[in-house]
């Protein structure tokens, strides 16, 4: 019963990392490094959990989340795409914009309660032991989290706009050259990306918790960067390192819950510090091996004209 | 069509107006938000902008606040020239507090003389240092990415500080709040006027202004910090380590953010706490930018954002105002600054598609 | 005109471009150009760097738009919105600067270029196809980082051909190229020429447009000078058409005996620091004061990793594999190796030897602070560092708007006389120089070779890494090949062939040179 609790919240914790990474390797793919997850997630839980008390719809609530996430995606986009403005400056300034608006907004529901997203309920196979809860048992949120990592990479490498919006990435002047709207596509990727991180958010405040505090979202939108560059900017080794990270997390509650004598604000650090180990580890062997990073990952694009 | 062309030479023109132009549209949106929640958009605004300017005390904490911010600004501007990014001052800033404070907290209640504030300075800006000394030495020596070690090192910074506050450092007569003792007077970075709640450690951010200032415009070492941040290739032909460099920026602005922290808690504060900060670390990357990395603009800047703040916290008190919208209003300034500065580097022209169409 | 309608006499054009005007603000990069290209001709676009062919072929392939004049293809006005109407059309082009994407496959890369329709797999096979037909191998399951510059070409072409075009455009397309792949590809260009195709093929280069091209129109400054028939002109009547007036030649100084060798090179060997680099493999040469050596050998192979293995931005793996002036300085940065007396003037003018948004003075600096009263305790000198500014621009008369401009507003021909007069008025002793007129105007072009040739009169060592053949012979004594990453056994100039150079170029003879050495 333990384990099967573990692996249904190491799955709970491992989605919104893997909603807003797969969002942002779309987006870095493209050649746009968007480093205002954080924000956008925040906005999308604050958002997200607002539309669902209102409508009292989980999906409502979670499009809500999207609008918020892409909406301030779109405010980068008008900055660093259009104006070709240093991206990591601007993310930062979306950041604080999105912490604070979500205060704002969330101000008002800290508190109140909704209800919890449904989880799918098959007659017979939820009942499975183990099997059952793991993988017939789970929310919305989780279902979709899968789909959208399987049909990222259905279209990055089986589709034609997946082809040029890899090649925008690579070589935005030569994709230029060849006539494909860079700017377009680049603005479509980033506005994908906002929408993933909010859902990711929504996710927070509409399914895991459910209800929404301030700063709720508590640095995951950064290790969600991480994640993306453990990933080699690959769909399914983010999956890979998704899950790892969500069982990292919920190892360090679990043996905080068992008092295993270590202190709380140590394990509550090993995300963290997890983090900064993969990053090491992850850009040390890519030097060696050759960098499979989007050449033109965060270089502003001007047309010659 | 709109379009953007790169200028071939800086409009000084627009380096001087841009940063008016984002001002007023930052109020314009302000003004607007207020309207949105309700208030009296320019009773709001005075609140925020004229109120803490027309006593005494709203100016004295405008230099109480913008101490740290200008501390810290000072050195990120030094990492942002450089083209690194060290957007973790926040760690080293609370990193600084507490390796200052475990001296206070040592020497709590002894005999220790006048030494040991200088020393908590000292240890101060070592342990801001050293803690800014991880992301850098992950990036030159594995080529992480420093934006995201610098930024979680500050979550670690912020679990270090609570641990300590909670447990050892703890003070036992303090009725189980999360706090250490008060410091000793020893401890305590002195008042710069009597009676005033200005303290010396405005002095070091205005000494911090004037030697970045000298040696940004004047030394080698200033020159060598721009040319690497502007041409990383013609920095190498010139001589110049990029990955010292890394270290060079990392070290100074994690020392002075070390200095500004253990500064915060040994004057304004007076004993070390959980979320002692409002934030000053992250705040002060906004002051640098609005500055334009200048050691004299930042220093204007870290005054006018230090308002903002006292402004959001009379708002909050006498109308209710939820302090969010500070947090709101610098991500905005921030936001219109960056977008006004591509006024400096480009500027737009219309197409002339409609004129071959003509032709 | 009239010269033009007899040489151009052949019914209606493919392609009429008339009065073609662009200014990119106040400069005219093109002037009223007119220009008809007829099928089955090969039409030269002749012109020095900056003289406007690369607006004109952005503006017929649709990525620039023109202030003034029209296209009309098939006697038809048509007006471009960009490269897919283009291609629509049956334009294509092969650009001087690859438009290749690194981490793509050859198939991938292909298939970007020819637009929706095809499956990649339907791709790959017309590719094989279409590269069997015209005798270019390439593999479309590669990726492009792993190829190199000629199979880049190949890619371009093919991708070009594949869309079947009536009109191919080839912008500096043997600049990558060996002497003998440049060959193989005017083979396949005369055999496009003879299914009916227009080809516009734009070069610098006399030789080439004398035996290949029906055609020709000359630009000089952006407005068309003459259309006439290359077969028919010298190569001195076409230069002066491009250049405009006699270009001063370099007077070579009566030759001293050399001297002592001040730079030596022993058994260099040095691994890649990247994917793309080249492996530098027992590289040695001596070169003594008074001496000019020059480093013939078409880019990427191996002279970037030279450049800096010289400079010091690289260490060598031994102490002593490097030498100047008898000091071993293989272990030396490259600050110390200038205080010794040596001096770097590295290929890329504009962000490797000059910081390209900072002033002249500071780029001054920017070299000027190993040696020299520019810096005093760590202060930095502004006086010293203006009077390097105005000392260089009075000796190589460098043109700028202001006294202290940032480097990027100067014209590519000022801004490397600048350069160069940074580095030669600290009076090296040993100066390291690659592709010293690389893009730059004949008139400045003649002013650094004239530098060069009189400093190693007063004794200095140069050595400069060059890809054109002709400045190599004009101005150096000696003349060594690489390819490779090797280092042929170097030859007099004054002997040394074309062909002897081009079959080394191409690494031929490299183990034969060495079976000597």
């Amino acid at each position: 019963m333990l384990l099967e609790l573990i692996v249904v919240s190491v799955i709970a914790a491992s989605t919104p990392l893997l909603l807003a990474a797969a969002g942002e390797l779309v987006t870095e793919r493209a050649g746009v490094l968007n480093l205002g997850v954080e924000g956008m997630m925040i906005m999308g839980a604050a958002c997200g959990f607002a539309g669902a008390y209102f409508t009292d719809s989980t999906l409502l609530g979670a499009l809500c989340g999207i609008a918020a996430g892409a909406a301030l995606a779109a405010m980068f986009a008008a900055l660093t795409l259009g104006l070709a403005v240093n991206q990591v400056a601007t993310r930062l300034a979306l950041t604080i914009i999105g912490i604070g608006i979500s205060g704002l907004i969330g101000a008002g529901f800290v508190g109140e309660r909704i209800t919890p997203a449904p989880h799918l309920a098959l007659p017979g196979l939820s009942a499975l032991p183990f099997v059952g809860s793991v993988l017939f048992g789970q929310d919305a949120f989780v279902y979709c989290s899968v789909l959208l990592i399987l049909a990222i990479r259905w279209f990055l490498y089986r589709t034609r706009p997946g082809l040029v919006l890899r090649a925008v990435g690579d070589n935005h002047a030569s994709a230029h050259a060849l006539g494909y709207p860079v700017l377009r596509i680049r603005l479509l990727a980033v506005l994908f990306g906002g929408g993933c991180a909010g859902l990711a958010g929504a996710y927070l405040s509409l399914a895991y918790t459910p209800f929404f505090t301030a700063g709720m979202t508590a640095g995951r939108g950064w290790i969600a960067l991480a994640l993306v560059v453990f990933a080699s900017w690959r769909p399914l080794r983010l999956v890979a390192g998704a899950y790892l990270f969500g069982a990292v997390t919920i190892l360090q509650l679990h043996a905080q819950g068992a008092g295993m004598g270590i202190t709380p604000q140590l394990m509550a650090a090993l995300p963290y510090l997890a983090t900064i180990l993969v990053l090491v580890a992850i850009s040390g062997t890519r030097r060696m091996a050759g960098s499979t990073a989007p050449a033109s990952l965060g270089v502003p694009f001007v047309p010659d004209r | 069509m709109l379009v953007l062309e790169r200028r071939t030479e800086r409009s000084m023109v627009a380096m001087v107006v841009s940063p008016l132009i984002a001002i007023t549209l930052t109020l314009v949106t302000m003004a607007i938000l207020f309207a949105l929640l309700g208030k009296n958009p320019f009773s709001a605004l005075a609140v925020y902008f004229l109120d803490p300017l027309l006593d005494s005390y709203g100016l004295q904490e405008i230099v109480v606040k913008a101490t740290p911010l200008v501390l810290i600004a000072v050195g990120l501007s030094l990492c942002y020239l450089a083209n690194v990014w060290n957007i973790g001052a926040e760690g080293q800033f609370l990193i600084g507090a507490v390796c200052g404070s475990w001296l206070a907290v040592t020497t709590h209640g002894t005999e220790a003389g006048a030494w040991v504030l200088p020393a908590m300075l000292v240890l101060g800006a070592l342990g801001g240092a050293l803690y800014a000394m991880i992301p850098a030495l992950c990036r030159v020596r594995f080529g992480a990415s420093e934006i995201l070690t610098s930024l979680m090192l500050v979550y670690v910074a912020d679990l270090l500080l609570d641990y300590l506050a909670r447990g050892p450092w703890r003070d036992p007569k303090g009725y189980n709040f999360p706090t250490t003792a008060e410091f000793d007077a020893v401890a305590t970075v002195p008042l710069l006027i009597e009676g005033s709640r200005v303290h010396i450690g405005a002095l070091f951010a205005l000494a911090a202004v004037a030697i970045v200032w000298l040696v940004l415009s004047r030394t080698i070492k200033g020159f060598e910090i721009r040319l690497v941040g502007a041409a990383p290739r013609a920095a190498r032909f010139a001589g110049f380590d990029s990955s010292k460099m890394v270290i060079f920026t990392f070290a100074v602005s994690g020392a002075l953010a070390g200095l500004a922290g253990i500064i915060e808690v040994a004057g304004p504060v007076g004993h070390l706490q959980p979320n002692f900060s409002p934030g000053y670390g992250f705040t002060a990357i906004i002051v640098a930018f609005l500055g334009r990395l200048n050691p004299i603009g930042i220093l204007i800047s870290g005054l006018f954002l230090a308002l903002t703040f006292i402004g959001g916290e009379q708002a909050q008190i006498s109308m209710k105002l939820p302090l969010d919208l500070t947090r709101v209003f610098q991500g905005l300034l921030l936001f219109y600054v960056l977008a006004c500065d591509s006024l400096v580097l480009y500027r737009f022209k219309w197409s002339s598609r409609s004129a071959s169409r003509a032709a | 005109m009239a010269a033009t309608e007899t040489v151009m006499g052949k019914g209606e054009p493919l392609l009429r471009a008339a009065g073609i005007t662009k200014r990119f603000g106040t400069f005219a990069a093109n002037d009223a150009v007119d220009l008809d290209l007829h099928p089955a001709q090969i039409h030269a676009l002749l012109g020095e760097n900056g003289a406007g062919k690369s607006t004109l072929v952005k503006i017929i392939y649709g990525l620039l738009q023109p202030d003034a004049g029209e296209l009309r293809w098939n006697g038809t006005p048509v007006v471009l919105s960009g490269p897919a109407q283009a291609r629509a059309l049956g334009i294509g082009v092969v650009f001087q600067h690859f438009s290749l994407f690194e981490n793509l496959t050859v198939a991938e890369n292909v298939a970007l270029g020819l637009g929706p329709g095809e499956t990649l797999a339907q791709v790959s096979v017309r590719l094989a196809e279409v590269s069997r037909a015209y005798g270019l191998p390439l593999d479309p399951a590669r990726e492009v980082w792993q190829l190199s510059a000629g199979e880049r070409q190949r890619i371009e072409i093919i991708r070009a051909l594949m869309q079947n075009p009536k009109l191919l455009i080839l912008d500096e397309p043997t600049a990558v190229l060996t002497p003998q792949e440049a060959d193989l590809l005017f083979t396949v260009l005369r055999r496009l020429k003879d299914e009916g195709r227009a080809i516009l093929y734009i070069s610098h280069k006399l030789d080439e447009v004398k035996r290949l091209c029906d055609t020709a129109t000359i630009l000089r400054g952006g407005k068309k000078v003459a259309t006439c028939d290359p077969r028919q002109e010298s190569a001195g009547s076409l230069a002066r058409l491009m250049v405009g007036g006699n270009i001063g030649d370099v007077a070579v100084a009566p030759h001293k005996p050399a001297g002592n060798p001040r730079l030596i090179l022993n058994d260099v060997t040095l691994l890649p620091d990247d994917l793309h680099g080249v492996r530098l493999a027992n590289v040695s040469l001596d070169v003594r004061g008074g001496e000019i050596f020059g480093i013939a050998g078409v880019a990427g192979n191996g002279q970037d990793e030279l450049f800096s293995v010289l400079s010091g931005e690289r260490f060598a793996q031994g102490e002593v594999d490097v030498v100047i002036d008898g000091a071993a300085v293989g272990h030396l940065a490259i600050t110390q190796r200038r205080r010794l007396g040596a001096a770097f003037i590295p290929e890329d003018r504009l962000g490797h030897g000059t910081a390209p948004r900072m002033k002249l003075s500071d780029n001054a600096l920017l070299t000027g602070h190993a040696a020299g009263g520019m810096v005093q305790r760590g202060f930095i000198v502004r006086d010293a560092m203006l009077a390097t500014v105005d000392r260089a621009t009075k000796v190589f008369d460098v043109r700028k708007a202001r006294r202290d401009p940032e480097a990027v507003s100067l014209s590519g021909g000022n801004l490397q006389k600048f350069v160069v007069g940074r580095e030669i008025l600290r009076e090296p002793g040993v100066l390291v120089v690659s592709q010293p007129t690389w893009g730059v105007d004949a008139g400045a072009a003649a002013t650094i070779r004239q530098a060069l040739v009189d400093l190693a009169a007063r004794g200095s060592a140069v050595l400069v890494i060059s890809q054109d053949l002709v400045e190599l012979t004009e101005i150096a004594d000696r003349v060594a090949v690489m390819f490779a990453g090797q280092l042929s056994q170097p030859m007099a100039a004054a002997s040394a062939s074309r062909e002897t150079l081009g079959l080394l170029m191409g690494g031929a003879g490299m183990e034969l040179s060495y079976a000597g050495a």
